[in-house]
């Protein structure tokens, strides 16, 4: 990069304007932290609910029902009102963890931006995983694409993809995909499902049903069809009975995926089973001066979940800020032992503090509940009723007295040793 | 009806280098293509690896056109701003029998005149790749072997004919033709066009135009399809030279190489099919290349795939080139370029020259060529949004700005179609695959292509 055009110095720099990074940054100021910048590449602030066009958002932040978008513009108001300096269209394309402060490179239009800083929260958030990466076949024509994408197409860019896609999955941003498809008159032609039910509770699935969309469980896509724009897709039920069925586009949903570029190229240590960077119960990353704060730790939470995690991660950087926060060495691993895909934090430190929950996800359906062994001791044991890519929370208080690395298992599961995980596809 | 001196017919990656050297020795050239952009057949996805022919069959048109080609890039590369990323490559030998065939790739490379090859023991080959599974046994180091911009070439080639009057027509499929005993009128979807001779480089259907036009094909085209896997960026750190397996009878293997984007691409599979047009992916193959990577570098288990593509090798029933002059008709076709395209092109370009001249064809050479510098695309050299001014980042994964976007829209070859602006910039190839910068492309390209992105108006 050519000579930077500007340098600035920051407590502590926020990169993503999203509902974690702009509550993480508010609470600073709240706190009496004197210059916090938070960064984003996007030319508008508010991150994901910027193109969420439907509601409900705001109900903890702001006490009523918004749209996202409506809230994103209100969050990005309260941040700037608290003193945040918010620089948009600004791409951190490195940091750089020597000693001394942290050195952050930042690509803008007026050229490259250097923020030196005492503290950095990384905030970048979530999104879903694409076709390529879930290895599906077929062509590659026009009208294959993520919720993400149709949200933008249909919120910010007032256009349609496509008439009548084919839905693949059944998690909550399927469901709102549908009202999305509603908005631009597109009819999506059925929805599909690989498991045996919905990953959203049987309730919710009321909204295909009274849309007409049907929806097939226990089939997967095996392959797309079209020279241009999506003709056909063909699928296969678990049976093996292979079907063939018109549609102009391929809708993707959830799949969720930490956008944990920044995090890897910064160097901090990846948890395979979040795919997001790897954090103590104070949010800090295997570098300390590096916090990490909503979707980009937990694939996937609500925008409010987020927004609260946010504001608890200003809180921690304000103490250390402070010098109040343990050391961040010694500390005992938490791993995701069978049957669980993640558990946030990935290390716990001794000391006072920090998130009171660990946040795990389960691969399968649970009826059975959750154990955790400290070597072969089983030091807890808790009832579990759940599904996959629902939050399932732990009290970190019953970890403290834990001397060496725990796992965390699914109940019966953990004696076989593979993982017993499917693939998101 | 003017008639220009030659019709070339493809703009694949020979089409275009032929255009340019047709164009630069002083012949008035059209170029048809039935896509809407350059780089629509065959030559759109490939391992972009330039080669020393090291294993090219030894005295063969192919190995000179190789070598002509890899001179000529090199010589020409700066001019245009293209760019080259040193690899070498390594021939690694994972099992006895293997290792006995590295004697001969030896022996043929230097026959080939690739005399710079040498031989390392497992120890060396730990050395300069630590990452490498501790399987590989022995190795051929082919330190010429290197990673190009498989399509960026191109479009210099194809830029640098326009600005030395070659005429391109996109959306023109040539439909049958007639000779008259001096020139051709041949009968496009585009209306009819004239010329003396006609050059036949339509890859994939060169067989058929060949049957269309001159009443018979003397080759057939047994298309030959390639699935690759991309991986993340992250990736690119594990290695550096591009690992060749030891090649069978039927192909070069599956390749793991980095590419100039800054990714790494393990492929291609060689596949028979009959269907020329459709190149489709199928995940059992994508799997099972994903694991024949992580086979070769432990490293890339599990590691994030980034984009997944396949091409279709213009193979023909036997391996040579299928370059035929039919003196009497004023027509030479270059059929059967299958594998080693890339490298050849500038190469083939050349020899066919030669070959139109023969027939006694004269033109008055440029004298001095004007050469056209063609964006950067590559991830080791300098970037635009390096640059002030950009606007915008509209693609975060592969950081493609405004400006670039905006560039390659317009100028004397705008993208034609989706695919072209890809080609031409990067923009959707990255990680999120078009989550955050699809919509806003749509925008970005509204009125631009025939197959639009949205299909309409949201409301
Ligand atoms: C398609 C989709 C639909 C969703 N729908 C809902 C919903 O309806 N309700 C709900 O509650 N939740 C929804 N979510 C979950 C969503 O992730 C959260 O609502 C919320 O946005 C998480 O906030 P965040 O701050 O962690 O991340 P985000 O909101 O994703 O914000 C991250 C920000 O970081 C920026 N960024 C990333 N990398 C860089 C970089 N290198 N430099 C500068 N800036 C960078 C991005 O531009 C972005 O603005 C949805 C998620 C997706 C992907
Ligand atoms: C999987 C794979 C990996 C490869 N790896 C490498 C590599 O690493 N290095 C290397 O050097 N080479 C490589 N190659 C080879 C290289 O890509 C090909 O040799 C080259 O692209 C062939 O180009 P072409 O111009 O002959 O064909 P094409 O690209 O197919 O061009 C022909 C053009 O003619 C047009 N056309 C056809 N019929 C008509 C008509 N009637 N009227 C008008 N237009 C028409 C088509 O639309 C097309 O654009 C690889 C190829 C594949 C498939």
């Amino acid at each position: 990069m050519s000579g930077p055009f500007d340098v600035r110095s920051a407590d502590v720099l926020i990169v993503g304007a999203g509902p974690a990074g702009l509550s993480a940054a508010t609470r600073l100021r709240q706190l009496g932290v004197a210059k916090v910048i938070v960064v984003d590449r996007e030319q508008q602030g508010g991150g994901i609910p910027r193109h969420c066009g439907h509601p409900p958002f705001g109900m903890r932040e702001f006490g009523r029902v918004l749209t996202g978008p409506a809230y994103a513009r209100k969050l990005v108001e309260r941040a700037v009102h608290a003193g945040v300096d918010l620089q948009l269209g600004c791409s951190v394309v490195s940091i750089d963890c020597s000693d001394g402060d942290l050195v952050v490179a930042c690509a803008t239009n007026r050229g490259a931006l250097t923020v030196t800083a005492k503290r950095i929260v990384i905030a970048t958030g979530v999104r879903e995983r694409p076709r390529s990466a879930r290895l599906l076949g077929g062509d590659r024509p026009l009208g294959i694409l993520n919720t993400g994408a149709l949200q933008e197409y249909v919120y910010l860019e007032r256009l349609a993809p496509f008439r009548r896609p084919l839905i693949v999955g059944t998690e909550l941003v399927a469901l709102s995909s549908l009202l999305t498809c509603r908005k631009i008159g597109a009819r999506p032609v059925a929805m599909i499902e690989a498991g045996s039910h919905s990953t959203v509770r049987r309730a919710s699935m009321a909204l295909p049903r009274l849309l007409g969309v049907p929806v097939r469980y226990e089939t997967e896509i095996v392959d797309i069809e079209g020279r241009r724009r999506v003709e056909a897709v063909t699928v296969r039920a678990r049976d093996g009975r292979v079907d063939t069925i018109d549609c102009d586009g391929v809708l993707l949903t959830g799949c969720f995926r930490p956008e944990a570029a920044l995090a890897r190229t910064a160097g901090l240590e990846i948890d395979t089973g979040s795919g997001g960077p790897a954090i103590d119960q104070f949010a800090r990353t295997s570098e300390p001066r590096i916090f990490a704060a909503g979707n980009v730790l937990h694939p996937v939470d609500t925008a409010g979940w987020s927004w609260r995690e946010g504001r608890k991660v200003g809180e921690f950087v304000a103490q250390d800020l402070a010098g109040k926060l343990p050391d961040a060495k010694p500390a005992i691993k938490l791993t995701a032992g069978p049957g669980i895909r993640y558990v946030v934090p990935q290390r716990l430190v001794p000391g006072e503090g920090g998130f009171e929950n660990l946040q795990l996800r389960a691969d399968n359906d649970v009826s059975s509940g959750l154990v955790a062994y400290e070597g072969n001791a089983l030091i807890r044991k808790q009832a579990l009723s759940t599904g996959p890519e629902r939050r399932i929370l732990a009290p970190t208080s019953a970890f403290a007295g834990a001397r060496g690395d725990v796992t965390i298992s699914i109940d019966g599961e953990e004696k076989t040793s593979n993982r017993s995980g499917s693939e998101c596809v | 009806m003017s008639v220009a001196d030659v019709a070339i017919v493809g703009a694949g990656a020979v089409g275009c280098a032929m255009a340019r050297r047709f164009a630069l020795e002083g012949a008035r050239v059209i170029l048809l293509e039935r896509g809407a952009d350059l780089l629509s057949g065959a030559s759109k996805g490939n391992s972009a690896i330039l080669h020393t022919g090291f294993d090219a069959p030894p005295g063969s048109v192919e190995l000179q056109c190789m070598q002509d080609g890899y001179a000529e890039y090199l010589e020409i590369r700066d001019s245009f701003n293209l760019p080259l990323l040193e690899t070498g490559a390594m021939v690694v030998a994972w099992t006895e029998g293997e290792r006995a065939a590295l004697d001969g790739i030896e022996a043929q490379a230097r026959k080939n005149g690739v005399s710079n090859v040498r031989r390392l023991s497992a120890g060396e080959i730990r050395s300069r790749e630590p990452n490498l599974s501790t399987r590989a046994l022995e190795a051929v180091l082919v330190p010429g072997e290197h990673v190009i911009d498989p399509w960026s070439p191109f479009l210099a080639y194809l830029l640098q004919a326009k600005n030395h009057d070659a005429e391109v027509f996109f959306n023109t499929e040539v439909l049958s033709g007639s000779f008259d005993g001096s020139s051709w009128a041949l009968k496009t979807t585009s209306g009819e066009h004239r010329a003396r001779t006609v050059i036949n480089c339509a890859g994939l259907f060169g067989d058929r135009l060949d049957a269309r036009l001159l009443g018979a094909a003397s080759f057939q085209i047994k298309p030959r399809k390639g699935q690759f896997v991309v991986f993340d960026k992250a990736a690119s750190k594990l290695f550096s030279s591009i690992i060749l397996p030891v090649p069978s009878e039927r192909t070069k293997g599956v390749v793991l190489t980095r590419t100039i984007f800054g990714n790494v691409l393990v492929g291609p599979t060689a596949e028979e099919q009959e269907d020329r047009e459709r190149a489709t992916v199928d995940t059992e193959t994508l799997k099972s290349l994903a694991a024949k990577a992580a086979e070769i570098v432990p490293g890339l288990a599990g590691m994030d795939v980034t984009a997944v593509y396949a091409g279709l090798r213009p193979a023909t029933e036997e391996k040579s080139y299928r370059i035929a002059v039919h003196e009497d008709r004023n027509w030479i076709t270059v059929g059967g370029i299958r594998s080693t395209g890339l490298t050849a092109s500038l190469g083939i370009a050349r020899h066919v020259y030669k070959l139109y001249a023969k027939l006694g064809n004269e033109h008055q050479a440029v004298a001095s060529p004007i050469t056209p510098r063609v964006p950067n695309l590559a991830e080791h050299l300098a970037r635009d949004w390096q640059a002030p001014g950009f606007g915008e980042i509209v693609c975060h994964c592969e950081m493609v700005t405004l400006r670039e976007i905006e560039r390659a829209l317009s100028g004397a070859l705008p993208a034609g179609d989706f695919g072209g602006l890809r080609r031409r910039t990067r923009c959707g190839m990255g990680r999120c695959q078009g989550f955050y910068c699809n919509a806003q492309l749509a925008t970005l390209t509204a009125g631009c292509f025939g197959s639009p992105l949205a299909v309409g108006d949201a409301a």
